[in-house]
């Protein structure tokens, strides 16, 4: 288990205040000029070393994502921080925000040191009201005591940074849509390439970053890439807040070393499975967009990108949503593809199409009203959808079925024969009733 | 409540809203006060307390300041689901029922409400004080079920919180938003804190 010494986000529950001054006790904008002056290349090699991957979903190596960052440019670069969180299950970056918020703008700081940008940009989902609240407090109070805008926290480095609430829609938590949003258009997803590295807000260079991702980046320079890579597996390093919501006793955010093993976190820190571990029925360990995993592989799935890729499930944004044997798992998957139907940005046609298609569906099968040879019909289009979108909700949309038919088949067949011998059993009544009154 | 034809024929930013405006407008560069569209169109919902959404004559103004066609802006408008074009009541009731929220009874809290209320999900009641909303994930899991009100989150619910809140709200009495079992953000319940706790030798504060 990870020491309490070892965590980065120490005040994750809201123990202690948020305040500027708090926050400086739990040493947050501590000599952070040294930490710029290390300068660009320094930075970004640090990160590298430390094998830090995006903490959004994607799990991209940042240190490399960052150095796709034009190193001479005539146009400003943009660093974008996606606080955009609403991927089902993920509620981590919210209590960053509003507990710890200036341990984000730090990182802010130096991200846009290692990137060469002057204007940062933080995205905060609309939702978030009282969030974006106690973030524009703490920006306010940082531009006060010079933590940012000319010579930021005496560095030397001018960063001018701005908060940008969205107003209600998954779909800007897509890296091109959030900066189509960001310039006050609807959200929808652009075409890759070219990437935001090289043309990205107002056509700028930009690097779109989660909120965690930013928020670890100065304890990693503080205590070193040696310190952050000690956790986890090789190419699964660090230490992560997991979510974990649903049938546990104790539901929570919490932050672990990676690759600490699914039923540690859950029977350590979420104080079980409720009705014990032998009722749990499945985990959905990433977020809304992965596949769920089965119990039977939830008793050696390991917490990092590897492992649960193995299981073709994945670590997405680490959000576990524990599911027990109560729970209707084709109903919850149902409601899932509702999410998506009603997320799409309708820019797609298999896309647009598709997340209705198969909601619609879906929806039939949690009733049974529906003909077996219809699930593998239902696992074409999914096949259909994946990989065929501009943005990555078509995939997302997809895997939670594929997970749902992996799995749970039979469930659904069992619901479709359940349902045709009940119809059947009452049409041989209706018919027996209309011989005897003939 | 006010229809488009008793809805008002002109609008702009009263002072302290139109400088809001201009503090958004002014973090974007020159060029780009695009930018800042789904900041005027929340503040020109924030300024119409009596509809609680954004008027034809708002939409006007806010394309204007903006200067992006009218068209191009009922498109942005349409797209983000916090921004409303009808009337929404005075209390915007929003139910999370995505699965973290399903899971554990978010439907029940939606069937509750709209007993409650005497309305359905997506009505709003006779006298403009409740608009009932099913929503998508809000973003509160590890504290489900969830619901927002206008602009608080409402966390750990059970039957009897929400219907407490909407006695209070309808009565006009105040309500304490956040966890309703007066947990610390997404800590374990029953204070017994697995990380972060004294005992283990970090010191909070």
């Amino acid at each position: 288990m990870l020491d309490d010494k070892d965590r980065i986000f120490t005040n994750l529950y809201g123990q202690a205040p948020v305040d500027l001054t708090s926050s400086k006790k739990r040493g947050i904008w501590h000599n952070t000029a040294s930490l710029v002056k290390k300068g660009r290349e320094k930075i970004i090699e640090e990160v590298k070393a430390s094998g830090l991957r995006g903490r959004g979903g994607a799990g991209f190596p940042t240190g490399l994502k960052w150095s796709f960052m034009p190193k001479e440019s005539d146009l400003p670069s943009y660093l974008v921080v996606n606080a955009d969180e609403s991927e089902p299950g993920t509620c981590k970056d919210r209590d960053m925000i509003r507990f710890d918020p200036h341990r984000l703008l730090e990182g802010c700081l130096l991200a846009s040191v290692a990137l060469g940008a002057h204007y940062a940009y933080i995205y905060i989902r609309g939702e978030f009201v009282r969030e974006s609240e106690i973030l524009q407090t703490a920006i306010d109070e940082a531009y006060e005591d010079g933590l940012l805008g000319k010579n930021a926290a005496k560095s030397g480095y001018n960063l001018d940074l701005f908060l940008h609430r969205g107003a209600g829609a998954y779909i800007c938590g897509e890296e091109t849509a959030l900066l189509e949003s960001l310039e006050g258009k609807k959200g929808q997803p652009r075409l890759k390439p070219p990437f935001p590295a090289g043309v990205g807000l107002y056509g700028c260079p930009t690097t779109v970053n989660n909120v965690e991702t930013i928020a670890v980046l100065p304890t990693i320079l503080r205590r070193g890439a040696a310190w952050f890579a000690s956790f986890g597996r090789p190419g699964n390093h660090g230490t992560k807040v997991f979510s974990i919501s649903g049938h546990v006793n104790k539901s929570c955010n919490v932050e672990e070393t990676m690759s600490i093993p699914l039923k540690d976190l859950i029977e350590r820190h979420a104080g079980g499975v409720r009705g014990g571990w032998d009722n749990l029925l499945a985990v959905i360990p990433g977020g809304s967009s992965v596949p769920l995993i089965h119990r039977s592989l939830c008793e050696n799935a390991l917490m990092d990108y590897e492992s649960l890729q193995e299981l073709d499930s994945g670590l997405g944004t680490g959000a576990v949503i524990v599911m027990d044997r109560s729970t209707d798992i084709i109903k919850a998957i149902a409601r899932l593809a509702h999410f998506y139907k009603h997320e799409s940005c309708g820019q797609c046609t298999p896309c647009r199409e598709g997340t209705g298609w198969m909601w619609r569906v879906l929806e039939r099968m949690v009733e049974g009203k529906a003909k077996v040879e219809e699930i593998d019909l239902l696992l074409q289009v999914t096949k259909q959808v994946e990989g065929h979108t501009i943005c990555a909700l078509g995939d997302a949309a997809a895997w939670p079925i594929q997970g749902l038919i992996r799995h749970f088949r039979f469930e659904i067949v069992a619901r479709i024969e359940e349902r045709q011998a009940q119809t059947q059993a009452s049409s041989s009544i209706a018919q027996q009733k209309q011989q005897e009154i003939a | 409540m006010p229809d488009s034809k008793t809805a008002p024929k002109s609008f702009s930013f009263r002072a302290a809203f139109a400088e809001r405006a201009k503090k958004e407008i002014a973090k974007y560069p020159p060029k780009r006060k695009q930018s800042a569209v789904l900041a005027l169109l929340d503040l020109a919902q924030r300024q119409n307390t009596e509809t609680n959404c954004v008027t034809d004559a708002a939409m006007e103004n806010i394309a204007k300041i903006l200067d992006i066609s009218r068209m191009r802006l009922e498109e942005i408008a349409s797209f983000y689901t916090m921004i409303h074009r009808k009337p929404i009541g005075k209390y915007h009731v929003q139910c999370c029922t995505t699965t973290p929220c399903m899971l554990r009874g978010g439907d029940s809290l939606v069937a509750l409400a709209e007993k409650k209320l005497g309305i359905r999900a997506n009505e709003t009641t006779s006298d403009g004080l409740f608009t009932l909303s099913r929503v998508e994930c809000i973003g509160a899991c590890a504290n489900a079920p969830a619901m927002q009100i206008n602009d608080d989150f409402y966390e750990d619910l059970s039957e009897k919180h929400v219907e407490n809140i909407l006695d209070n709200l309808a009565a006009g009495k105040p309500v304490t938003a956040g966890s309703q079992i007066k947990r610390r953000g997404a800590e374990p319940v029953q204070h017994s804190e697995t990380s972060l706790n004294k005992r283990s030798g970090y010191k909070v504060s």
